[in-house]
């Protein structure tokens, strides 16, 4: 009998994941054994880090985006539709496209974070964002032109995809402005929900005396209640109110609703941290901003993830004892400037320590960026 | 504050989740909440010791009580 393993979702986690089954298992693959399946909702795979570069004219959306088929290992059966429902104790699911359900014997659910600025009144018609390619196009033509104002960042949705960008942003923005000779004439204002700069403490440490020293005004304690595009004021449930020219935000995210549907979690899967294996059924992970493990919504966290539970399944279908763990690894650049970066690692013991911003290290972060295709072909 | 019996209308258990994570999960509960509710937030981070009191003083909410225990710690925050 032919074992058949779906994974829903081909972005970072997704992609990776079925590369890597296709690697691992090609001689199951190859006599019939096992059948890896792929589905997802758009024939490209989309990088998201993109993004931030194009606000400033620095990439394109399409530099982001690559047919699936292109990037999918040939032994993979690579499926473009949309999943609507998980059925876990039939082990099917069903599709938008097809009158025929598909049965699995494993699933990885990688569906990713969705954004719902609509659950600030005022958001979408008033900010702007870098979380998706319409957006960062949008705010690439207010960007270009703005020249002289208030420009507010605020992290309005946590947790969020990517959690250094917000502050990635304001540093390139801050450094982009001042090469131009405009800087005297932008106020930029970043706005966080929690008493510090960043979730994390040891990065919100250090980052808040690079903000100070580049005076970049910081409003904590700031939760966006409401948005007023036609006042150009964002107001916080602290009884905060400021006043804006642009408007940069990270929106709400939220997970799929069908993973509330299937009963494994309030939008997000429910998880054991280290195996990945869902709480509330058998024979499905999650991975990636999908798996509700609290570490962050980041590509690493996705690629280190997808290396565990494709070894994992690879040791269930051969009737052996699945061993690795995740241990929370997270790796990201984080963008000081237009020309520095600085670079952390960390996982769950052990926190992140950032190293001290460099040229280096900012063009070490392009550099990745460019040989990303490799790590979704599963080859980096 | 403990051995506090505080009644509560809603309640949010953050156990497992990550900094600020349980400060995070008792944000999104209060934006769905009308005044006067008593929301009980239930957390094994002890960062929740110092980062709930600071947002309650500083969203004007009251915090009613704080319930230290062995594994966990219960906070009660009015919402204004």
């Amino acid at each position: 009998m032919t074992e058949h393993i779906v994974v829903v979702g081909g972005g970072t986690g997704g992609t990776v994941l079925a590369n890597d089954l296709a690697d691992r298992l090609d001689a199951e693959i190859d006599a019939g054994d096992v059948r890896v399946s792929l589905i997802n909702d758009d024939p490209d795979h989309v990088y998201k880090p993109v993004w931030l570069y194009v606000p400033f004219g620095q990439r394109e959306p399409a530099d982001g985006r690559r047919p699936l088929a292109d990037l999918v290992d040939d032994r993979v059966d690579l499926r473009i539709d949309r999943v609507t429902e998980i059925d876990t104790d039939a082990k099917r699911l069903r599709l938008q496209g097809s009158p025929q359900s598909v049965g699995y014997d494993y699933l990885t659910l990688a569906t990713g974070s969705t954004l719902a600025p609509e659950e600030i009144p005022g958001l979408a018609e008033g900010g702007h964002d870098f979380y998706s390619e319409s957006g960062a196009t949008a705010l690439r033509e207010e960007l270009l032109s703005f020249t002289e104002g208030t420009l507010v960042l605020s992290v309005v949705g946590t947790p969020h995809m990517c959690p250094a960008a917000p502050l990635e942003f304001v540093f390139m923005a801050d450094s982009w402005f001042r090469e131009r000779g405009l800087r005297e004439d932008v106020d930029i204002v970043y706005t966080y929900p929690i008493q510090r700069v960043h979730g994390n403490p040891h990065i919100a440490e250090w980052a808040r005396p690079i903000m100070d020293e580049r005076g970049i005004e910081v409003e904590t304690f700031f939760n966006t209640e409401a948005v007023d595009p036609e006042a150009r004021t964002i107001t916080s449930m602290e009884g905060t109110e400021l006043d804006y020219d642009l408007l940069v935000d990270i929106p709400p995210h939220s997970g799929v609703d069908l993973i509330e549907a299937a009963g494994l979690g309030d939008g997000w899967v429910d998880v054991d941290r280290h195996t990945l294996e869902a709480e509330a059924a058998e024979d499905v992970y999650a991975l990636g901003d999908t798996a509700d493990t609290g570490v962050p919504n980041a590509g690493s966290v996705a690629h280190y993830q997808a290396g565990v539970v494709g070894q994992r399944l690879a040791s269930e279908v051969r009737g052996r004892p699945p061993t690795a763990t995740y241990d929370g690894k997270t790796l990201c650049f984080v963008e000081t400037g237009m020309d520095a970066a600085s670079f952390v690692e960390f996982d769950y013991e052990n926190p992140p320590s950032p190293a001290p911003p460099s040229e280096k290290l900012h063009w070490s972060k392009l550099a990745y960026n460019e040989s990303y295709w490799l790590t979704a072909r599963g080859l980096l | 504050m403990t051995d506090t019996d505080v009644e509560y209308d809603e309640s949010v258990d953050a156990r497992g989740a990550a900094c600020p994570g349980p400060l995070m999960d008792l944000i999104g509960k209060m934006r769905d909440v009308d005044s006067g509710t008593v929301v009980r937030l239930v957390s094994d981070n002890d960062r929740s010791l110092t980062d709930v009191p600071e947002w309650a003083a500083e969203a004007g909410n009251d915090l009613l009580a704080v319930e230290e225990g062995e594994d966990h710690n219960e906070f009660y925050v009015e919402k204004a």
